[in-house]
């Protein structure tokens, strides 16, 4: 009984830290004034906003089979969001987009 | 608990549409592109969200697959439409 309401809140507790993330994230890619930045704003949301979902989902989970397939999703979304933030940045920087800068502005 | 899955299942949608804005808006096709990255991240989280709402354990195998899939679309627009030719 106790145990069930210490998962809920810590679950709960997470699932808002992801909510806020995401926001956060979606907020920046909206507000920042080039890709460079926007870029970090994206992969804020992917890395913090997947992983406290799937760290609040893995405090609920079954069984420990369905943790570590959580985690493994985890790990996929950094991969995916480190190797796409890493070719774009780069990309971008060979195809002669201009880093924003305050002066510039 | 119901409630607060739910509340960040619509917090998950209300992301997505603010990549439609950034899709809308977004000067270079790079821009559009870092939207559509955002839509694949948010759809693995709904897919996560909704297993665990709905009791689908098949759903998290799914989201596997979307969060390899994300990956793919990333270097294949960066290999073939955007910065082609040019590493």
């Amino acid at each position: 009984m106790t145990l069930d309401l210490v998962r809920d809140i810590v679950s709960g507790a997470l699932f808002i830290g992801s909510a806020f993330f995401f926001i956060a994230g979606s907020v920046g890619l909206i507000r920042f004034p080039d890709v460079y930045s926007r870029l970090h704003a994206l992969t804020k949301a992917d890395n913090l906003g997947v992983g406290l979902l799937v760290a609040g989902l893995a405090v609920r989970a079954d069984s420990w089979v369905m943790a570590l397939k959580l985690l493994l999703i985890w790990h996929l979304v950094l991969l995916a969001s480190a190797t796409a933030c890493h070719i774009f940045a780069k990309a971008a920087l060979v195809s002669g987009v201009e880093p924003w800068t305050r002066d510039a502005a | 608990m119901r409630v607060t899955l739910e509340a960040l299942a619509v917090v998950l949608l209300i992301a997505a549409g603010m990549g439609m804005i950034r899709i809308a808006l977004g000067p270079t096709s790079a821009d559009r592109m870092l939207a559509s990255m955002l839509f694949g991240t948010v759809g693995v989280a709904l897919t996560l969200v909704l297993g665990a709402l709905e009791d689908i354990p098949a759903l998290v195998d799914m989201a596997i697959v979307f969060a390899i899939l994300a990956s793919v679309t990333a270097v294949a627009f960066v290999e073939r439409a955007w910065g082609a030719g040019d590493r």
